[in-house]
This record gives structure tokens, C-alpha cells and sequence, in this order.
């Protein structure tokens, strides 16, 4: 069991330490990174990629709130973000007509009100259970949530939703947010005041006992806690978050429509934040970048890239619970050992017999697709720069011969992993750096 | 003849039980417990497998809700209240199975069992390290249990007698004035009983303590007193002395051990 | 009026038999695993368009028979293979790897048979109505689904409490470790119900593809009414669920049928909100408006009132 929770790369001790030195440096290199990057991305589908991740790092953080660090699983933690993106709107459309001096800087502040007003309103009742219950509910008042905005049109629009115009508002420094490289600076200084806010969260006393309700609700029962009030408090702040998101991307859109409550939205964002790594406070952020730019650039390349979502999502549920954050953090302890180098050596060797497998896995999915529904457009396909038929028997012998000679060889080369993964863990232990 | 004032005043027990019932059920496990705990004294609970010893400290920390009777935390009756408030009236518990916050390290696992009573509750706008005091005092602790040197790692990864020791901790912590321990020497080597003995002996200084135990040692080392629960009723309440003279006791549970 | 309200209990138990079809595996699997099954609706659709597939080259009987069979066997596979392996990892991992396999079925069923509704029909054996109630025909199928939702619980009922495979199931279900120390095959047993408990899933779908649309949206609309009939009855109790079932099953068909609004029932007092407010709008909706939404508000009741559902007892 020791083993299991030390390599597994769960919260551990790490994260304490990282608090306990509380470098000023590295918000001050992150902010120079932020403002930097468009210097180096100057395309219009850059920009846009980089606020979109902008928006994404911040609703995947507050996300983890709720799941990494409190450990409550939700289902529908959109409503927030919809209902901050809603509030947006009609915020700068009431600024605009009723000729108020307040900037678009600060419109955000509006979804992050009404996130927190109705995280506070939904949340008493969502918190009274907790577990695979409290899931349920949340996805019950989403689905109520998404339904309602349809009913009420005044408010929400209908199926169009309600638009805005982010350059009528105050400006600052003649700044009037029409081209999206404003727009990516304003989220971008968003972001990084969320960032640090949150992180600044984790050391409060609120939010070291998030992290106990989460490791063991009854036992912080009798250390005088009442674990639905901190879970209560953690959904209220998670939701605040999530409706600056919401602010932010309405902005970003100049739009707010019922597709933001959808369960896609919902289950974007969880997959983010568990790709990423719910046990480390970074995890969100990469798991955040990691699947906007995916999502981007691979519903130009597939059609059926929500596919390769979903089973990217269940291969890290079964073999790596910890995210991209737990892998990398699992081998702190080995690279500070200095024996990273012959390990990483071991897995470029496991990497052949698993790309073999994913060529084979992409050439089945993507013939079938061409198969399936889409056969009435015929079924001549394109890959990697060959056409070729979806029914010929040698496509589908050659992905036969993919799956099934990569996933042995990938078996024969786990064994060397497994074996090289040890001696590095032994070295390491050595050193006093791991346990 | 008129008693004196100073007599006359009634002297609050730290805890009290009265006619306590816990059924499950048609089952009936605690079956009209009386029990009175004065202030400081340290009472250990004895009896054979499954008398209920486990549910009554369920009762009393407000883990159940009892069936029939009534139980009083310094003259207040706790029947009703959910556990946390009762943890917050004083009263704290250790668990006979290892309960602690494994992916938290040892230092975190001891400060988050001081937050609530140096005021600290749910703030969330103020860091954890602000208050020098908790570090102090977790310092403190962690030297009494004698887990500074573990105090960065996960303790999930401690060993098992590393985690009784540190369960004691997290009980103790918080200041708590009546301190309820479940087994806590349970599947301890010699060694390590002594040590934890030790250890309970200066914790429970001036506090009121209730521990729950099979190690006849440790009991007849430790306790003022010793109440003996068979089948869910209290045969037999007293000293040492007096326990280990009363045939009834005798007879239901000591003639069974093999200390 | 008589008619509408004989004709909406007659759908309103079919409806809620049918989502006792579904819940009952679920709360099955819960107990015995703890685990909820997110995917369980998406077992529900792969019947539902199995049934279609294999009555288009075989019939509807055919499919009858093979579609839940196949359904219960990839409920099998995917117990064996991926579930068992999630389960170290706790019930959060559990239920997220259910999530994503939800997520992995629809868009397999998009790519295999697109998004739009498919043209799942009657059985001609059963294409007749029924009786007729004063005015409104009553088809026989519908009759066809009362009869077979019952013969299965019956059938169910009878196999858990008087054979000797249903005594181990019960066992199982509440202590696993007991029954595996006897000797009996737990991982088997915990295959075998999730199977059975998919192949419920897949029959409720090869029979309510006829009668409802059978599109790849199926298991995103029900799933979450599924899941509320199991919080609402209590999480883990049968009857709570057949309970709960039949309750949202005629609220929402009774719902369905009322075309009446707050303007409607207020319109003699000259109240008129402005259309296009907050208060218009809710002043003007029906009721058959938010039938879709009427389970969640009776969620939130419940939560409200007693948290741990109907029936319920424990936290999970």
C-alpha cells in the first residue's frame, strides 16, 4: 500500500513543501511568460488558442477545488460557468446602454458574482450528500439548470443567447478590446490573479482542511470540523471561479448561449482537470492547456476526435489515476537522484511497441467511421498522405497486425520497464530521496 | 447534622452515561450502561470480544445515536449532537482501526487536529502559517509522539505502530479535556506498548481519559479505575484492586486472558 | 378527460416499468459493487440499436433474444477488463472510468450509426391496437412491453430469492468477502451480475426502441433521470427505486398531458406580466413545458427533505 501511494504521485508531502517556500519568482516568471507568449504566437488561431487555454486554466482550476482538493466528483459544474458567462453580458449590456464608466477589465467581476450567488443558492443542498450521491446531483440540477435556460427567454435568450459588444465600454489607455490580442491580455491578467488566488487558497487554514475532509471526512469530524460546511464553502469559492471563466469566455465570444450549461461542457472540463492531474495544484493548468490545444488541432485532422477523447480519458482512469502532474511529479525523487537518464531510455523503448498500437487503433477507428455512417459519401479515405479504400482486407490486416504485434511487443518491453522503473526507485531510495 | 458548603457542592463528572441503549436492529448490543467518569481520572473499559466496548465510544463521541439514555459531557447532556460539536465541547477520540489523513504528511495530519480549537475554523483569508503558535504546539506534539523526524512524509507510508502513535496525536492535539482511546496499543510489540504507555500516561495529565484496552498490563498499569463490559451491561465498576478480586469478573472475561 | 388520465396511467407505469428496468441492474450493481454504473443508460442504447441492427437482417424476435445477450456479454467484458482493474483505485476512479465509457459508446454509436434518429418500427405481429379507450386506440405493443417488463421482474424476483445462485447473489451483495471465503467464486459472481445487469439495460432498450425514438442522444436524455430515480428512491434499495420510477414515470407523462400554464390558470384576475421578462416567462410556461424537468425539481425536494432518498438509509 505504501508503495501504491508513494508512486501513484498523490498529494504528498510535495505540495506542502512547494508552500512552504512561497516563491515570489515564479509569479513574477510566470507573469513575464504570459505576457511574452504572444510575442512568440503572433497569429490570429494563436491568440485565440492561447485565450481560450486562458479560460480553460482558470474553470479547470476551479474545478479542482471541488475534486483534487475536496475531493468531490461533480457532473455539472458548467451551471457556474454558464451562469457567470450570462451574467457578463448582460452586465456590459446594461454598462453600454445605461452609458456607466466601468471597464471591460472589470466585467468579469459579474460572473464571478453570480457564480459565487448561485454556487450559494444550489450548493446547501448539493453538499448535504457527498460521493457518487453528490455526482448524481450535480448532474440533476445541470440538466435542470440547462432545461430552465431554454424557458426562460427573456433572460437567457432561447437557442441563439444573448450577444454583447466587448468595445463599447469604458477604455482604458485607448484600449477598446476589439482585437484579440487585447482580449488575450485581459484574460490573461485574469488568469493569473486566479491563478495565484487559488493557489493562495491551499494555504489558508479553509483550505488545509479541504484536504482533510477529502483524505478522511469522519476523522475531521472529530478533529471539530463539519465536513459539509467546508465542502459547502469550497463549492461556493469553486463556483466564483468557474463564473469568472464564464465572464471571461463571454467576453472572449461576445456571446452567451445554453451550449455553455451542456454536459459536454461539464465533461470537458472534468476531463481536463483529471488528464491534467487532480492531485497537484499544476495538473489543471497542463491538462487545461493540453486539451484545447488537442480539441483545436484535432477536429481539423478527425472527425471523430471526441472519440480519441474519451478513450484518452479511460486509458488515464486505468494507468494513470494521477495525470500528466502525478507522472511527472512521480519522478522527481529520480531525476534529483540523477538516474532519470537510463530510465527514460527504457521507456523510448517501450514507445515503439505502443505507437504501433496507436497507428493501429486510429487506422480501425477511422475506417470504421468511414464505414459506418458516412459510407453513403463513399468510402475512399486519406492517411498519412495514402488513399486507399475503408474495405480493403489489406487495411484491415495491416491494423490486425498493428494491434496485435504492438500489444505483445508492448508486453515483452512493460517487463524491462517495470525492471528499470525499480532499480531507479532503488537508487533514489538509496540517496534518502524516497521512501 | 448540616454537611458542610464546600461538600454540599455536586461535583460535575467529566462524563456521565445513563441507562445507555444502542439497538441495531432486534439486536440489542448496549443494554442499559451506567457510567460515571470524574474529572482526571483515567477509567479503562475491559470485556470479551464483541460486549460493545467499539459502540459505546460510538455513542459517546457521537459517531450513533443512542436508542434509550442519556449521556453528559461535564453536566451537558450530547445525546443529539452530531459528532463535530461534541468534539468541540472537549471531548476527543481515537479509533481501534488507524483513522488518519494519509495522503496529508505527519506535521499536516497533527495541525489540522489544532485548527479548529486555536480559532482558526474556516478562514479562508488568512494563511495557515500566520498563527506562529500552531507551529509550536504541532512541534510539541510531534516530539511527544515522537514522529519529528517523519514529520514530511505522507503518512500513509508510516508504519503501523508510526500510526497508532500518530493517531494518539491527532486525539491529543486539540486539547481536548476527555480523551477517549479505542485499543490504542493494539497489535503493538512489547517495546512499543511500553512506550505507548508512557506516552498516554503524560498526555492524559490532568485530563480526564477513557481508553479501551486487552492488554491487562496496560490496563492495571494505567487505570484509577476499570469498568468491565460484558454482553453489552456493565457486570462490574472499580479499582483495580476490586476488579481483579471480583469473581463475576473472574469468571465472564480475566479467567479467558492469558497475561 | 376519464380517457386522458386512463390513457396517461397506462403510459405513466409503462414508462416508469421501463426505467425500473433500467434502475433495478443499476441498484444491483451499486450494492453489490458500489459502484454506479454512469454507463448503464448507454447498455440501454446499445440494445436499442443492436435490436434495430439484428431485426433489420433477422426480425424483431430474433433481436428480442440476441441483442440483450450481447449487450450482457460487452457488460461482461467490460467488468472483466476494465472495471476489476479501476477498482484499486477507489470509487471516484470507478465512476470516472464508467463516464468515459458512456462518453467512448455514444460516439462509437454516432460513427456506426450516425446521429439521427433510426427507423426502429413495430413488429408487424404486434402493429394493432389493443382496445380502445372511448376514442384513443391503445396499441398492442405497448401492451407487448407492460406484459414482458413484468414477466422480467417476476422472473428476476423469483431467481434472487428461491435459487441458490440468487441466495449467493444477496450474500455478495452485502458481504463479499464472507461468500468469497466459502468458497464461492466472487469475481465470477461480480461479472455475472453486471452482465445481467447491462442485459436488463439492453432488453429495456431492444423493447422501448420501437416505441421511442431510438437516436444516439438516447442514453445523454435518460441517463440522468436514471440516476435521479436511484437518489430520489435511495441509493441502493429496490423498492425505492420501483418506487421512484413509477412516481417520475407518471409525473412526467401525467406533466406531459397538461397544456396549462399560470396565465391560463390566473387568466380571469388581468394579471399580464410583460412577455418578454422573467416573470412573463415564467408566468406563460406550461406545464407540459417543464415535464422534462420535473425529476430534478423532485430531486431537489427530496434532497431537501430527506437527503438520503425515500427509502434510503446510509450514506453512501
Amino acid at each position: 500500500m505504501s508503495d501504491a501511494i508513494a508512486t501513484r504521485g498523490a498529494t504528498t508531502a510535495a505540495q506542502t513543501s512547494i508552500g512552504r517556500v512561497a516563491p515570489w519568482g515564479v509569479w513574477i516568471a510566470a507573469g513575464l511568460l504570459l505576457a511574452g507568449l504572444p510575442l512568440v504566437f503572433r497569429s490570429g488561431t494563436a491568440l485565440t488558442m492561447l485565450s481560450l487555454m486562458g479560460i480553460a486554466i482558470i474553470f479547470a482550476l476551479s474545478y479542482n477545488m471541488l475534486l483534487g482538493q475536496t475531493g468531490m466528483l461533480s457532473f455539472g459544474h458548467a451551471v457556474y460557468y454558464g451562469l457567470g458567462a450570462y451574467f457578463s453580458v448582460h452586465a456590459i449590456n446594461w454598462a453600454i446602454a445605461a452609458k456607466l464608466p466601468i471597464p471591460l477589465l472589470l466585467m468579469p467581476l459579474a460572473g464571478g458574482f453570480a457564480g459565487l450567488l448561485f454556487a450559494v443558492l444550489f450548493g446547501w443542498v448539493s453538499t448535504k450528500r457527498s460521493g457518487t450521491a453528490f455526482a448524481m446531483i450535480s448532474l440533476g440540477l445541470a440538466e435542470l439548470v440547462g432545461s430552465s435556460s431554454l424557458i426562460l427567454r427573456s433572460f437567457f435568450g432561447g437557442e441563439e443567447g444573448v450577444t454583447t459588444n466587448r468595445t463599447k465600454l469604458l477604455r482604458l489607455f485607448d484600449w477598446n478590446f476589439g482585437p484579440q490580442i487585447q482580449v488575450y491580455y485581459l484574460i490573461a491578467a485574469w488568469c493569473l490573479l486566479s491563478i495565484a488566488l487559488m493557489y493562495a487558497l491551499t494555504r489558508t487554514p479553509f483550505g488545509r482542511m479541504c484536504n482533510a475532509v477529502r483524505d478522511n471526512s469522519e476523522r475531521a469530524q472529530f478533529v471539530g470540523y463539519n465536513p459539509q460546511v467546508v465542502r459547502f464553502i469550497a463549492f461556493c469559492l469553486s463556483g466564483m471561479f468557474a463564473g469568472i471563466a464564464g465572464g471571461l469566455a463571454s467576453i472572449n465570444f461576445e456571446l452567451a448561449n445554453s451550449a455553455l450549461f451542456s454536459a459536454v461542457q461539464s465533461g470537458n472540463v472534468l476531463l481536463a482537470t483529471f488528464i491534467g492531474g487532480a492531485g497537484h495544484f499544476v495538473g489543471p493548468i497542463l491538462g487545461a492547456v493540453l486539451v484545447t490545444y488537442l480539441q483545436n488541432m484535432l477536429s481539423d485532422v478527425t472527425e471523430v476526435w471526441q472519440l480519441y477523447f474519451g478513450l484518452m480519458f479511460i486509458a488515464t482512469v486505468m494507468y494513470a489515476p494521477g495525470g500528466l502532474a502525478g507522472l511527472i511529479m512521480m519522478h522527481g525523487p529520480i531525476w534529483r537522484a540523477g538516474a532519470l537518464s537510463k530510465l527514460l531510455l527504457a521507456y523510448a523503448v517501450l514507445l515503439v511497441p505502443i505507437a504501433l498500437v496507436a497507428v493501429g487503433a486510429v487506422l480501425v477507428i477511422e475506417m470504421m467511421t468511414h464505414l459506418g455512417v458516412k459510407a453513403a459519401e463513399g468510402t475512399t479515405m486519406k492517411m498519412a498522405g495514402i488513399t486507399f479504400d475503408a474495405r480493403s482486407w489489406l487495411a484491415w490486416a495491416l491494423a490486425l497486425i498493428l494491434l496485435l504485434a504492438g500489444g505483445g511487443l508492448a508486453r515483452l518491453a512493460w517487463h524491462r520497464v517495470a525492471a528499470a522503473w525499480d532499480r531507479a526507485q532503488g537508487v533514489a531510495r538509496e540517496k534518502g530521496l524516497t521512501i | 447534622m448540616s454537611a458542610l458548603p464546600e461538600e454540599r457542592r455536586v461535583r460535575v463528572a467529566a462524563l456521565e452515561a445513563r441507562g445507555l441503549r444502542k439497538n441495531f436492529g432486534p439486536a440489542e448490543i448496549i443494554r442499559g450502561v451506567d457510567l460515571t467518569v470524574p474529572k482526571g481520572e483515567r477509567h479503562a473499559v475491559i470485556g470479551p470480544n464483541g460486549a460493545g466496548k467499539s459502540t459505546l465510544f460510538n455513542l459517546i463521541s457521537g459517531l450513533l445515536l443512542p436508542t434509550a439514555g442519556e449521556i453528559r459531557l461535564d453536566g451537558a447532556p450530547v445525546n443529539a449532537l452530531p459528532a463535530y460539536k461534541i468534539n468541540r465541547r472537549g471531548l476527543s477520540r481515537s479509533f481501534q482501526v488507524t483513522n488518519i489523513f494519509p495522503k496529508l504528511s505527519v506535521w499536516e495530519n497533527v495541525r489540522c487536529a489544532m485548527l479548529w480549537s486555536t480559532g482558526e475554523k474556516y478562514a479562508f483569508w488568512r494563511s495557515v502559517e500566520a498563527n506562529p503558535e500552531i507551529a509550536q504546539r504541532t512541534q510539541q506534539v510531534l516530539s511527544e509522539i515522537n514522529l519529528i523526524a517523519r514529520k514530511d512524509l505522507p503518512a500513509g507510508v508510516l508504519t503501523y505502530a508510526e500510526q497508532r502513535a500518530l493517531e494518539i496525536g491527532i486525539t491529543m492535539a486539540g486539547g481536548a479535556n476527555v480523551i477517549l482511546l479505542d485499543e490504542p496499543t493494539a497489535g503493538m510489540s512489547h517495546a512499543e506498548t511500553e512506550r505507548a504507555v508512557a506516552l498516554i500516561r503524560r498526555i492524559s495529565e490532568g485530563r480526564t481519559l477513557l481508553i479501551v484496552e486487552h492488554d491487562m498490563s496496560v490496563v492495571f498499569g494505567l487505570a484509577d479505575r476499570i469498568s468491565v463490559l460484558v454482553y453489552g451491561e456493565i457486570i462490574a465498576s472499580g479499582t483495580p484492586a476490586e476488579i481483579r478480586g471480583n469473581p463475576k469478573v473472574r469468571e465472564a472475561y480475566l479467567g479467558e486472558e492469558a497475561h | 378527460m376519464a380517457e386522458l388520465i386512463l390513457i396517461s396511467t397506462l403510459n405513466g407505469v409503462l414508462y416508469g416499468l421501463l426505467l425500473f428496468l433500467m434502475a433495478s441492474g443499476l441498484t444491483l450493481i451499486f450494492s453489490m459493487m458500489g459502484v454506479l454504473n454512469f454507463a448503464h443508460a448507454s447498455f440501454y442504447m446499445l440494445g436499442a440499436f443492436l435490436g434495430f441492427q439484428i431485426s433489420r437482417w433477422a426480425g424483431f424476435w430474433m433481436a428480442l433474444i440476441v441483442a440483450p445477450v450481447l449487450v450482457g456479454l460487452a457488460g461482461a467484458v467490460v467488468e472483466r477488463f476494465g472495471l476489476r482493474n479501476v477498482h484499486r483505485h477507489g470509487h471516484v476512479a470507478e465512476l470516472l472510468f464508467t463516464f468515459g465509457l458512456a462518453f467512448v459508446i455514444e460516439e462509437l454509436v454516432q460513427i456506426v450509426w450516425g446521429k439521427s434518429p433510426v427507423d426502429f418500427r413495430t413488429p408487424a405481429l404486434l402493429d394493432f391496437p389493443a382496445f380502445t379507450v372511448f376514442a384513443t386506440n391503445y396499441p398492442a405493443y405497448k401492451l407487448f412491453m407492460l406484459v414482458i417488463s413484468i414477466a422480467i421482474f417476476v422472473g428476476l424476483f423469483v431467481m434472487l430469492t428461491r435459487t441458490r445462485i440468487g441466495l449467493i447473489v444477496q450474500a455478495a451483495l452485502t458481504h463479499p468477502h464472507m461468500v468469497a471465503h466459502l468458497g464461492h467464486n466472487v469475481p465470477f459472481v461480480f461479472m455475472s451480475v453486471f452482465g445481467v445487469g447491462a442485459a436488463l439495460a439492453g432488453i429495456a432498450g431492444v423493447i422501448a426502441g420501437p416505441a421511442l425514438v431510438t437516436q444516439s442522444s438516447m442514453a445523454a436524455l435518460l441517463g440522468p433521470i436514471l440516476f435521479v430515480v436511484v437518489v430520489v428512491g435511495g441509493l441502493g434499495s429496490l423498492q425505492g427505486a420501483l418506487f421512484a420510477s413509477l412516481l417520475i414515470g407518471l409525473l412526467q407523462t401525467f406533466a406531459i398531458s397538461i397544456n396549462l400554464s399560470l396565465s391560463d390558470i390566473f387568466a380571469g384576475s388581468g394579471f399580464t406580466p410583460e412577455p418578454n421578462t422573467l416573470l412573463g416567462d415564467l408566468w406563460r410556461v406550461s406545464v407540459a413545458q417543464i415535464a422534462p424537468i420535473l425529476p430534478y425539481v423532485l430531486l431537489i425536494l427530496v434532497l431537501i427533505f430527506k437527503p438520503t432518498g425515500l427509502f434510503g438509509n446510509r450514506e453512501t
